[in-house]
């Protein structure tokens, strides 16, 4: 299955990519596509994840199609 | 309604406008509005210039649900959203908030309420620039 992946602000920096998208086996994880997506990288504590622009939880399974997001905690307004 | 702005706005005017096109007018009696602009100082230090990142998207989707939210528990009228993104200068507007609501205690309440949501977790980022260097703002201050 086709997964897009999307990263922002310091994470984009640190990683050195805003976006990626490869195939996965089925069942996996957000995790999992943060693993594969960083080459193993351990995620920093505070990232947040989001699924089709909703937040979920790193063991949230991802499905075909999906567009998976990381970023740090947000500081708008 | 919800705007995203990729340049600079001038808050009162922008109200000024929605609030001439009201369609509510004579049922609310409180307005509540909060204004956010940049400061040219944070953590001690000078700040020139900042960066404001979001998600495209996820913002909007948030925002509104935000919104919905206030509208489940206070009984509003209308309500104004408007956030900068991009470059933008200290003394610069970043938010604007604005809610009509029949009496006064709703209208505080909840512009209060779609602030405190808003810098908790709608997906924007600040990058400030200093005077030699830039940084990611880390996290927001407890108000």
């Amino acid at each position: 299955m086709s997964i897009n992946v999307r990263f922002f602000a310091s994470l984009r920096e640190s990683l050195g990519k805003a976006e990626d998208s490869f195939e996965l086996d089925s069942t996996n994880t957000v995790k999992d596509v943060w693993s594969r997506s960083t080459e193993g990288a351990d995620m920093p504590v505070n990232t947040l994840c989001s699924v089709n622009l909703e937040y979920v939880d790193p063991e949230h399974t991802v499905k075909d199609g999906d567009e998976v997001a990381f970023f740090p905690p947000v500081t708008g307004g | 309604m919800i705007s995203i702005r990729e340049t600079h706005f001038d808050p009162w005017a922008e109200l000024q406008a929605y609030t001439d096109k009201l369609s509510i007018k004579g049922k609310y009696g409180a307005t509540g509005i909060f204004v956010g602009s940049m400061r040219d100082f944070n953590e001690g230090d000078d700040v020139t210039a900042m960066t404001l990142e979001h998600y495209p998207g996820m913002t909007e989707k948030y925002l509104e649900k935000i919104v919905s939210q206030a509208n489940q528990q206070w009984p509003l009228l209308d309500s104004l959203i408007l956030h900068r993104v991009g470059n933008i200068k200290p003394d610069d507007t970043i938010v604007l908030v604005a809610v009509w609501s029949a009496h006064r205690a709703s209208a505080f309440d909840a512009s209060r309420y779609i602030m405190e949501e808003l810098k908790s977790n709608a997906p924007f980022w600040k990058k400030e620039t200093l005077s030699d260097s830039t940084r990611w703002v880390e996290k927001n201050t407890t108000g």
